[in-house]
């Protein structure tokens, strides 16, 4: 016969057993990815990776092109996204206290960080690769840019409510106008956090794969032209890690690897960014 | 008098700019409805010609077939629905333990390590789950787990017609337990910075009165953080449902409806990422895009739901719920 007292202390140390089991549960998939990326990856990252073009099967290659495509895409939708971004977060921190727009648009927000990224490449296929006519990268950095936008804007907004109001009123007092206090005090105050959150939504899209399957699709050769479809890693990796050959299978490796640890390093350099930051302050 | 002017032309100047300024804020504000607003009204044309020929049959139709063109979306509606439920059912109390854990019981030390753990995991793009599911887990689960399943689940009276089939190590489950692990971290961040809002003098004056810190968590934190914890778990629900690249690789795209979970089968997201490129003919094309239609109707309700919760949350902070 248990004593009440002996039971609690049995289902504390029971349930507490079981969550660090739960942690160390998480952290073995965490562990045996990373391994599995390094053992494959590594081995398959040669020199030639970065200078040479995408193979046909049975021959060796690299993925220069891919990779070029990957950045020019990241690069060009995050010019795009990131200003709009801005733009919207400022509206929903600065001047959204009344009326509807502010609250909907929050909600909308929210909603489309996480819609699932196919359908914004279903989208973009819809709206402009068929009235092209063709796959392009331009339609690939679009499905990209509609991806930075929510990520940019809900930054943007939490971190200008960080900034104290006594700094808006001090630069009102003197005679600042609204624009000027927006753009030269508060979002000065806030920039590094909202570097934050564009380097945040820069690791999040240099790893989608679902909207540019419609938009950019791929390209066999060298191609800096926006105009045509564009080779990219995150597809690459897909169509080369689908196929039979080994020698795909292996550069898959090397994109994956690639692809994860500029995402990990992204993500680092983020936190590390704001952490500063934020001591300065 | 002059320089009265002058200034009076500079207010003017800066009021008008303060206007622009203001639009154009506006405008980009204005930008992210019109968007939702597009999506789904160039999902609702593109999926016109099948809406027209299929109707509501579409949802309750499992043929799939491009050869006599009639196509129904209940395969890849169910295979969203069950790999995410999958998911669900193991990523929930396993992502309850890491949010418990890392508010709770880990030294301090270890606590800001392993949440920036847990969140670099949720940061590792989709693709990587899925080859790596592919390559890694797939073989593994074949010969090690199935096999298993097989004899000792697939044998019992009820549950064992859902745990038998080939070990191919793709299929239904294998794409479920890899969503898991892609949602885990996802979730148990979330839970984390929920369960982060309770007071601490909740907490300590339950530790004053000698609870144990199950107890506490059970009965303090848990009741405390209750809607926001569903609202974590509904946006990793949303997370799942829309994720294409982890279930892709390993889902095995069949159009078939069977009854074992060690099956393949298909995916709303994974249809669309094998077939759209290659589709041909106005019904096929517009049959995916309806099924895109379908899953972002379907996300779109289970993300309201999660924001809803979390935002009621966070406006009950520090009241008792």
């Amino acid at each position: 016969m248990l004593t009440l007292y002996t039971r609690r202390r049995i289902i504390n140390v029971t349930g507490l057993v079981v969550s660090m089991l739960a942690m160390a549960f998480g952290l073995f998939w965490l562990c045996w990815i990373l391994i599995t990326l390094l053992s494959h990856g590594l081995s398959a990252l040669t020199p030639a990776v970065f200078s040479q073009m995408t193979p046909p099967p049975g021959s060796t290659g690299g993925l220069l092109n891919a990779i070029a495509g990957t950045l020019m895409m990241s690069l060009l939708g995050t010019l795009i996204g990131t200003p709009i971004g801005i733009l919207a977060g400022t509206y929903l921190a600065e001047f959204g206290q009344r009326g509807w727009l502010a609250p909907v648009t929050r909600f909308i927000n929210d909603i489309l960080l996480s819609a699932p990224s196919i359908v914004i490449g279903l989208f973009v296929y819809e709206v402009y690769v068929i009235r092209v006519g063709h796959f392009s990268g331009w339609a690939g950095a679009l499905a990209l840019a509609i991806i930075v936008i929510p990520i940019v804007i809900r930054t943007t907004e939490n971190m200008l409510r960080l900034i104290p109001n006594t700094l808006r009123e001090a630069a009102s007092a003197l005679g600042a106008p609204q624009w000027k206090i927006v753009s030269f005090v508060t979002l000065r105050a806030a920039r590094a956090g909202i570097i934050t959150g564009v380097m945040l939504a820069i690791a999040r899209i240099s790893g989608e794969t679902a909207p540019l399957l419609f938009t950019a699709l791929n390209n066999q050769f060298w191609s800096t032209d926006m105009n045509s479809p564009l080779a990219n890693l995150p597809v690459v990796i897909f169509q080369f890690a689908m196929s039979p050959y080994e020698d795909w299978q292996h550069l898959a490796w090397a994109g994956a690897l690639l692809i994860t640890m500029s995402v990990l390093t992204l993500n680092i350099l983020a936190r590390i960014l704001f952490r500063q930051s934020a001591t300065t302050h | 008098m002059k320089s009265t002017l002058l200034h009076q032309a500079r207010l003017k100047q800066q009021i008008w700019l303060d206007m622009l300024f203001r639009g154009l804020t506006r405008l980009s504000a204005f930008g992210v409805l019109a968007l939702l607003l597009a999506i789904i009204t160039s999902l609702v044309i593109g999926s016109m010609p099948a809406i027209e020929a299929f109707g509501f049959n579409f949802l309750i139709n499992d043929e799939w077939n491009p050869v006599t063109d009639e196509y129904g979306a209940l395969v890849p509606i169910v295979g969203t629905l069950v790999t995410s439920g999958i998911a669900l059912l193991i990523a929930i109390p396993v992502s309850f333990g890491i949010a418990i854990f890392l508010t709770e019981l880990s030294p301090r030390v270890l606590r800001r390590p392993l949440g920036i753990a847990v969140e670099l995991l949720a940061g590792i793009p989709s693709i990587i789950y899925g080859m790596w599911g592919l390559f890694v887990f797939a073989p593994f689960f074949a010969d090690h787990i199935e096999p298993w399943i097989n004899d000792h689940i697939g044998t019992l009276p009820m549950l064992g017609p859902f745990f038998s089939g080939p070990p191919m190590g793709i299929g239904i489950l294998t794409a479920g337990i890899i969503l898991a692990i892609m949602v885990i971290p996802f979730i148990a961040s979330v839970m984390r910075d929920v369960f982060e809002v309770v007071p601490p003098m909740l907490k300590e004056s339950a530790y004053g009165v000698g609870a144990t810190t199950w107890e506490v968590v059970m009965k303090i934190v848990l009741p405390f953080t209750r809607i926001g914890v569903v609202g974590g778990i509904m946006l990793g629900l949303g997370r799942a449902l829309g994720e294409t690249m982890a279930v892709t690789f390993v889902i095995g795209n069949a159009h078939e409806l069977s009854k074992s979970l060690l099956m393949p089968g298909n995916s709303i997201s994974s249809a669309l990422a094998n077939e759209f490129t290659e589709a041909v003919g106005e019904l096929y094309t517009a049959s995916l895009i309806e099924l895109g239609l379908i899953l972002f109707f379907i996300t779109f309700v289970v993300l309201s739901l999660a924001r809803l919760m979390l935002h009621k949350l966070g406006k009950g902070e520090g009241q008792t719920t």
